[in-house]
């Protein structure tokens, strides 16, 4: 997109036409006692050369850690031909193409990602992305109150899957606005929903995690039938990698979920300290009036040759302005890019193969990590790549220890639900060798055996 | 020229209404409004039932470029909806005073005529709006 300076004079002269004295005048409207005039705690400006060598020393400090960790962001081989098509200047922007005339080929690139999220999941249509996987679920369960209309009450039920951050960042967007989320009890056993509770009002939504957030797999045919059943709507929760492997949302029990999303970062997005990522959401073609977000359409021109723009404006706030479907009217475009080039690449059998390598390493991982005394499983079950396991002492000392040896060794459950006391998350996808699998099971083998020696 | 006809009350939102013999009221949008809106493609409709205060928010037209809701023009409950309209909201594009009609309301009370316009006040606005 070509760049149009302006100069001082073009400004004056546009302030000048608008009658505004200076640029501060454009916010008068901001009431004084809500700005901020000075940011504390955001130290003084340094100059380039100091920031550089700054940030080089602190990210020298990730080194190249093994690392094991998942919990809802996931380590991934990404081809370099990905990065280096999505950064030319024709794609390299993080903004909705509006002028369709000018924008084409990024037009296309997100009817093409459209396209292939809506395969993977198996619903009708998608958006063009949103900003990441928990405030997806956040828009999502908007989205199901605008949708279940009968439904006064406001509440949405969520499986004990569903990733707890995800429940935090739902409570905070769509807490204020009369919506509460409630979990349904788990089965100790199993690490399902335990759907035998007495729930007397249908709530608006039902969300479903798969795979769930401790590694589990969900029965997502059953809770599917048991919301449709009440009315109630189904919301998905998906790792877009698992669905090579799992069932489709739009396939779960009799009718399918009416609502896909989740975090779209395994595709092509490198893990870079929380982001930036993209959520990614689809629905059944009934709700999209109600879906938020920006939808790339195909059509035809006046000549009547094919072509890409902007459909289902009237949805947005430029056009509805508060009655708007959201206020989230972006997306994250150029990470989209990034995972439109990396589904082409792989294909849906690239998809499949990284998705059952990930399965057979998480299996080696876990075959190892269950031999040492003092780990075991805290489910049993068929799972994807990631596996809860429970330990005989404290997790967070294990994972210090291992640190010590260059290995991020998984994600500590304790604390968030009282049946994980001393359980770990681990997750091994495709990037992991057998050879680096055994090194890590051989050093908490190590580390339980040093334990065990300083006890003794 | 838009078509307005004489039996019809209307509104200074663009919509008509009319009094059916059984003391219910059925309430459109003009065709004034229907051509300013261009081609509707959606309507969404409030539940049967739903009680309205007027003013308040009852039906949303969509059109390929703009969204516009449609306000209650009297106190009442939705008693009926037309649902032909889910799948073809261009009727009220194509006859916005018959096929097209939006929803039928029962009024809660005496229905104050002043709040309303007449043909001829509403067509007195549209050739303000003209000027």
């Amino acid at each position: 997109m070509p760049f149009i300076p302006h100069t001082e004079d073009d400004t004056r002269e546009m302030l000048a036409a608008i009658g505004a004295p200076d640029l501060d005048a454009l916010f008068d409207e901001i009431p004084a006692d809500l700005l901020i005039n000075s940011l504390d705690g955001v130290p003084a400006a340094m100059s380039e050369m100091e920031i550089t060598r700054l940030m080089r020393r602190r990210a020298a400090r990730d080194g190249a850690p093994l690392c094991f960790i998942g919990a809802g962001a996931y380590e991934h081989h990404i081809p370099q031909a990905v990065w280096d098509i999505a950064t030319r200047g024709e794609f390299y922007s993080a903004y909705t193409p509006y002028q369709a005339e000018a924008s084409q080929g990024t037009l296309q690139t997100i009817y093409e990602y459209q396209t292939m999220i809506t395969e993977l999941t198996g619903l009708d249509v998608s958006n063009a992305s949103l900003y990441d996987g928990a405030s997806a679920l956040a828009e999502a369960a908007l989205m199901a109150v605008r949708t279940n209309r009968k439904n006064k009450s406001g509440r949405i039920l969520l499986a004990p899957g569903v990733n707890p951050t995800y429940e935090m960042v739902a409570l905070a967007i769509a807490g204020s606005q009369g919506i509460t989320f409630e979990r349904v009890p788990m089965d100790g056993v199993t690490g399902n929903a335990d759907m035998s509770f007495n729930d007397e009002e249908a709530p608006v939504a039902l969300v479903i995690q798969q795979p769930a957030f401790p590694g589990t797999l969900e029965d997502v045919d059953r809770l599917t039938n048991w919301a449709h059943e009440r009315g109630t709507l189904v919301i998905a929760i998906v790792n877009p990698i698992s669905l090579a492997l799992l069932k489709a949302p739009g396939h779960w029990g009799e009718d399918g979920a009416d609502i896909a999303c989740g975090e779209g970062q395994p595709l092509g997005v490198p893990l870079s300290s929380g982001g930036p990522y993209f959520g990614f959401m689809t629905c059944k073609h009934k709700h999209v009036r109600q879906m938020p977000g920006r939808i790339v359409g195909r059509t035809t021109d006046l000549d009547g040759e094919p072509g890409f723009t902007l459909t289902l404006q009237a949805r947005e706030q430029h056009i509805r302005r508060s009655k708007a479907t959201s206020n989230i009217c972006t997306n994250q475009g150029l990470m989209v890019t990034a995972a439109t080039i990396y589904m082409s690449l792989l294909g849906f059998e690239g998809l499949r193969q990284i998705a059952l390598r990930s399965l057979q390493a998480t299996t080696r991982l876990v075959a190892g990590l269950t031999t040492i005394d003092g780990v075991s499983r805290l489910f049993e079950g068929p799972h994807f790549h990631e596996v809860a396991v429970q330990l005989n002492r404290p997790v967070a000392p294990v994972l210090g220890a291992l640190a010590a040896r260059d290995i991020l060794g998984g994600y500590d459950l304790s604390g968030s639900h009282p049946s994980f006391e001393d359980a770990l998350l681990v997750c091994a996808t495709e990037t992991k060798t057998d050879a680096d699998i055994d090194a890590y099971v051989a050093a908490v083998a190590e580390i339980f055996a040093e334990e065990r020696g300083h006890s003794a | 020229m838009s078509e307005l006809p004489g039996d019809l009350l209307y509104t200074n939102d663009h919509e008509w209404l009319r009094r059916e013999d059984d003391g219910s009221v059925t309430v459109g949008v003009t065709d004034h409004a229907q051509a300013a809106l261009g081609d509707l493609v959606y309507v969404e409709l409030p539940e049967v039932g739903l009680e309205v205060d007027i003013g308040g928010d009852m039906a949303v037209v969509e059109s390929v470029k703009a969204a516009s809701d449609v306000y209650a023009p009297i106190d009442g409950t939705i008693t009926a909806i037309n649902e032909e309209l889910a799948d073809d909201p261009e009727r009220i594009n194509a006859d916005p005073y018959g096929d097209g009609w939006i929803v039928k309301l029962q009024p809660s009370g005496a229905i104050d005529e002043s709040e309303l316009l007449s043909p001829e006040a509403y067509q007195s606005l549209l050739d303000e709006e003209d000027a």
